[in-house]
């Protein structure tokens, strides 16, 4: 009969790529006759933005405005081979990918300039606003666009780039277990503020506050997005979602939406999210990609957090009412342990 | 098989077709009339991705006999913007990062829309009751609610 | 409602914050089309004549299949072609065939056996999806039921049922010789003697679905040229080619694929199983032939996240400090390995968990039960073993009277710290995450907590180092089902011993294949430091003097409510290159190229060994070729030769 308050904590890292390499990712960029850039990839975009995040890339590698560069992807005669878009790589490796292709297009287009300019290509630089001028002296400047219409109907020259990146493969020792991974490690810590209802069983997260560190936010609302939307699907996958639930027993699996819940808009959690950065040295402007780290550590930030509120220890996910109101029948009603945690004293 | 013509506006244009017997809304949008906008993602009236307006009124076209719809009218996301202008709650979908991998997008603009047009000036919890027959998998709805919120403010011209 | 700040103060002196598109919030390329409808997801694509295809699913968890009669179906109103494995010209692969890891070991479409309870038995094509369903009720399969296993640990054991015959132990094969994945670094036992408390517990998770809103599906189509193209929404684009090639044993220039759109993935659009099904389709038929599931396959057929079972056992001493950790892990795999495999040494690599921890041993298996095979989902291989992990900091945590938080700070890696893998941690911020996440929830934290970096205190001799490593031989292939093994756990009995400061090379990038290709230093916004050479195991470069061990002020929980943490002192930063250095050509990897000078270690009792340790040389990964050069494919009798199918839109 009585509403329990508790709270926990838990903290993650995340390794970012396909462990132990051997997936490489390529991208081709090319100027039209007037200086966009199109940007042929064959990464998929799952809706964690792929292709938004890989055309920021592009436009600040290059020096040109974001609204003239287009991502396409794809088209197996098209694009490059790409690995495809799991294990947190799509950033990781399709953005270095990017980098390079675009990198060897940029460096065309300033040898292009140069030569309409008469100047040495070190001296020159973009101003990300369509322009390429010298160092120090922005008077001294041609577009992008002439510079492309130069290139391609006077000099005979293309301005194209490709990439390719790779973490050559290797393997586990049988032994061991030595390994290299991955590169680089994206970190989460949360508090799971939550009500357990002894006479329902029923959990309602209340509040959610969280420090994730993401490398660099290469686009701070793409990050938002994930955070968001990971942490939502942590919660349904902590104390909704399972096909077989009653596992290893295969009855009673759900087959439709009625039977397998998620949260709905009406039980949305307050989340207060930080975003730390630090950039990873190998990864395209050191950002690491958040999307899959995001719902892992609110598991067991529930499950402490239901022991913090009655003393049941619930190591068997789903935590389904079920769960706990056998495990309440089994101590004996609520048992809150003494010390309150993470509560100023 | 037998054949039913059935006759309806489809976002500002008549459409006119010979459907199966039997045949659901979802299909004949899609395949007969050529309107990809509604999205099949369960065919069992549970997810909401597939929800168009007939007369107004959201409805699950998964759920909904073709023969049904004669003489109605009926909306979907394909048609929202009407022109060259988004609606509002296109552009608020957009500016509040309210989809990611879109799927359900077009089925909540309907419920949104639907919505708005009977209540202009909606709480935060008549939109989630709103949309709570739409499933998202992506988002966390939070986005999605923001984003209705903010376009009704523009409809009334108070933002 | 939600808030969101970043923190820029933190790591500042490590980035630069000042470049253009980067870091801004640029609409995102793809939303207008979700706005407007016009985003086209696979389906969204319309074909005259498009047929649909529907599959015949077992209802048995196992069974031998003794015939199927598909002629009620064949004649029945509206159906093209019904189809069976003979149809599949290449009916063996498993999906990490293409980058050779792993055997052969699931039919495309079941022909003797059925594993799991929904595996396909055979295929109708039919004019509408309702004529497909009516169909498809109507082929009669005979079928010899048997003994299925549905617990990952009683199917490692003797006796019971063989799923697989690729896997006749029901275990994945790794490297050869065991049937686990094992972890050793230190001596887990001998630290288990000493520590002041055991905590050991049991954490299982149940399979879950990546439940998008948009299931998976495919539509082929012959195409102009002889081709065929495939409208898609899988997630890897050339692994569902390549996969559709081999099944199909048709040449990889024969297929156009086409997708870059999902709607939702989380994992469950890379098995590849619904192209090579459309493109059979398009072949047997000559016209546009759609597969997709519907929502209860893609609940119940559709390969979840798999289940996964983990024991720990940690040793700890009165202070806090976590000295042994020791896992058994099963994976759930399902009938199938697909990608579970993989998981498992993804997941060994990522034990013990973001904390220093001087001895680790782990056991890791792969199981082959008879359900639906799993696959991956967001988390894939880590979100398990985290729940686990974390769930047991907390238990170690009450069992030591500490507060949660400064028990995990305490712990916390750093850089320059040696990880069980045998790898320097670097770019580390555990710490950082946990005292700005307490600073939100207002979760008091004591000031030494507070003041903890992950830059400092990293990387001294007794955290860098590698100890001497206790090894055992204990589960070799085979022998758990022939009952000469029964224990899961790690050895106690380990009889190898490798030295201390073994260790290999660490894998790096390979380099740009053309200087064009890289940024330039000045334009990347962050330090583009090196890898520190393994030779040079000492202190991480640039830390500051390590800071006197940390012990938590009080263990009751301190009554400070943090501050905003202070940002950690910045570590001088190394001279910038003008231009980036490539990183250094892999030398030889220690993986792979070399073969052993020595035989590996064998584990004679009680000796120790002299010999140097060496690691024995897996065999490099070969790429994926097609067995057949370039040919102009297979006509089949009674699949049209003309292009059909117009596309319309």
């Amino acid at each position: 009969m009585t509403i329990h308050k508790g709270r926990g904590f838990a903290c993650i890292n995340y390794p970012i790529g396909m462990n132990l390499g051997g997936d490489p990712s390529q991208a081709l960029v090319h100027s039209t006759p007037d200086g966009k850039f199109m940007v042929a990839l064959s990464a998929i975009d799952l809706g964690q933005g792929m292709k938004s995040v890989s055309r920021q890339i592009a436009a600040e590698t290059l020096g040109v405005p974001i609204e003239d560069v287009y991502v396409d992807t794809a088209d197996s005669d098209t694009g490059p081979h790409d690995m495809g878009s799991f294990a947190s790589r799509g950033t990781h490796r399709v953005g270095n990918a990017v980098i390079r292709a675009s990198a060897e297009a940029r460096r065309q287009m300033l040898e292009a300039a140069a030569e309409e300019m008469e100047v040495d290509a070190g001296d020159l630089t973009t101003d990300g606003k369509g322009n390429i001028h010298v160092k120090g002296a922005p008077g001294r400047a041609i577009t992008v666009a002439e510079t492309a219409i130069a290139a391609q109907f006077k000099q005979g020259r293309t301005l194209s780039g490709r990439g390719i990146f790779l973490i050559p493969p290797s393997s586990a020792d049988p032994e061991t277990g030595e390994m290299t991974p991955v590169t680089c490690f994206a970190h989460a810590a949360l508090i799971i503020d939550l009500e357990v209802d002894d006479e329902t069983g029923e959990v309602e997260v209340k509040e959610i506050n969280s420090a994730y560190e993401v490398g660099r936010a290469l686009n701070p609302k793409l990050v938002e997005q994930q955070l968001i939307g990971g942490a939502w699907m942590g919660v349904s996958h902590t104390l909704y979602e399972t096909t077989e639930p009653y596992y290893p027993d295969r009855r009673h699996g759900a087959t439709d939406f009625n039977h397998y819940l998620m949260p709905g808009p009406a039980q949305v959690v307050p989340h207060h999210i930080a975003v730390l950065e630090r950039p990873a040295e190998d990864a395209p402007f050191g950002g690491k990609g958040p999307g899959e780290m995001c719902a892992n550590p609110v598991l067991p930030g529930i499950a402490n957090a239901i022991y913090d509120a009655i003393g049941l220890r619930c190591d068997t996910l789903p935590i389904t009412p079920e769960k706990i109101l056998r495990g309440l029948r089994e101590m004996g009603g609520a048992r809150p342990p003494a010390r309150s945690r993470g509560r100023a004293a | 098989m037998a054949k039913t013509p059935v006759r309806f506006t489809l976002n500002d244009a008549e459409a006119a077709l010979f459907v199966d017997e039997g045949a659901n809304l979802i299909d004949v949008l899609r395949r007969g009339a050529g309107d990809l906008s509604p999205k099949q993602g369960c065919a069992q009236g549970t997810c909401g991705a597939c929800t168009v307006l007939i007369d107004g009124q959201p409805h699950l076209a998964c759920l909904t006999l073709a023969e049904t719809v004669e003489g109605r009218r009926i909306d979907t996301t394909g048609g929202l913007a009407g022109g060259p202008q988004l609606h509002p709650l296109q552009t608020a979908f957009m500016e509040e990062f309210a989809a990611q991998c879109g799927f359900c997008t077009s089925g909540m603009l309907m419920a949104a829309k639907a919505l708005l047009d009977r209540q202009p000036s909606p709480s935060r919890d008549e939109v989630a009751e709103a949309i709570s027959g739409n499933l998202c998998r992506c988002t966390g709805y939070e986005p999605i609610i923001d984003a209705v919120m903010r376009a009704s403010q523009r409809m009334r011209g108070a933002a | 409602m939600t808030s969101i700040e970043f923190r820029k103060d933190l790591f500042a002196d490590e980035r630069d914050d000042t470049l253009k598109e980067i870091g801004q919030p640029t609409i995102r390329q793809d939303i207008l089309g979700h706005v407007t409808g016009r985003t086209p997801y696979y389906d969204d694509h319309l074909f005259d004549g498009l047929l649909h295809m529907r599959a015949v699913r077992s209802p048995h968890h196992h069974a031998r299949i003794r015939s199927i009669d598909t002629r009620e179906a064949e004649r029945m109103p509206g159906v093209r072609r019904v189809a069976t494995a003979r149809d599949v010209p290449n009916n063996l692969n498993t999906l990490l065939s293409l980058i050779n890891f792993g055997k052969d070991d699931e039919p495309l479409c079941a022909h003797d056996k059925v594993r799991y309870k929904g595996e396909t038995v055979a295929w109708v094509i039919a004019d509408t999806e309702r004529l497909a369903r009516e169909a498809v009720a109507q082929v009669r399969v005979d079928y010899e039921v048997l003994p299925h296993v549905l617990d990952p640990e009683e199917a490692l054991k003797p006796g019971a049922p063989v799923v697989n015959e690729v896997y006749p132990n029901n275990s994945f094969d790794y490297h050869e010789r065991y049937d686990h994945q094992k972890l050793r670094f230190g001596d887990v036992n001998a630290a288990f003697a000493r520590a002041d408390h055991i905590v050991e517990a049991e954490y299982q998770m149940s399979p879950i679905e990546q439940a998008p809103i948009e299931t998976c599906g495919a539509i082929a189509a012959p195409e102009q040229n002889d081709r065929y193209v495939c409208y898609t929404n899988t997630q890897a684009l050339f692994f569902s080619l390549g996969t559709t090639a081999k099944l199909l044993d048709i040449p990889s220039s024969r297929l156009h694929f086409i997708g870059g759109t999902a709607g939702g993935g989380f994992g469950g659009k890379v098995d590849s199983i619904v192209e090579p099904t459309a493109v059979l389709g398009a072949i047997l038929t000559g016209r546009p032939v759609r597969f997709a599931w519907d929502r209860e396959e893609e609940m119940q057929v559709g390969a979840p996240r798999g289940a996964e079972r983990w024991r720990l056992k940690d040793g700890v001493m009165a202070d806090g400090r976590i000295v042994a950790r020791e896992f058994t892990g099963f994976f759930d795999s399902g009938a199938y390995t697909r990608l579970s495999s993989y998981a498992i040494v993804k997941g060994t690599g990522h034990l013990p968990g973001p904390y220093f921890i001087p001895n680790v041993a782990a056991n890791v298996y792969c199981c082959v039960t008879n359900r639906t095979p799993a696959t991956a989902m967001r988390g894939f291989g880590i979100t398990a073993v985290d729940f686990a992990i974390e769930c047991q900091m907390d238990r170690v945590a009450e069992a030591v009277g500490m507060d949660p938080i400064e028990l995990r700070i305490l712990n916390a890696y750093r850089d320059g710290d040696m990880k069980a893998h045998r790898r320097k941690a670097k770019n580390t911020a555990l710490i950082e995450c946990c005292q700005v996440a307490a600073g939100k929830a207002q979760w008091p934290l004591s000031g030494e907590a507070m003041a903890q970096s992950s830059l400092t205190g990293g990387g001294t001799p007794e955290r860098v180092a590698i100890p001497e490593t206790v090894t055992d031989d204990e589960g070799r292939i085979g022998e758990r089902r022939a009952g000469r093994t029964a224990s899961t756990a790690p050895s106690r009995n380990g009889r190898g011993r490798v030295p201390s400061g073994q260790h290999g090379a660490t894998i790096v990038a390979a380099p740009p294949q053309n200087p064009d290709m890289q940024i330039e230093a000045d334009r990347i916004g962050h330090r583009m430091g090196s890898e520190t050479p393994p030779s040079a195991m000492g202190p991480a470069s640039g830390a500051a003097q390590p800071s006197a061990p940390y012990r938590p002020a009080s263990q009751t929980g301190g009554s400070i409510v943090p501050p905003r943490p202070t940002p950690p002192p910045a570590a001088p930063p190394p001279a910038a290159p003008s231009v980036p250095p490539s990183a250094p050509p892999p030398a030889s990897p220690s993986y792979g190229t070399q073969p052993p000078s020595a035989p590996p270690p064998a584990a004679t009792p009680g000796a120790p060994h002299d010999a140097p340790y060496q690691r024995p040389a897996a065999p490099e990964p070969e790429p994926y070729r097609p067995d057949k050069p370039f040919s102009r494919g297979t006509r089949r009798p009674g699949s049209s030769p003309f292009l059909s199918g117009t596309r319309r839109r």
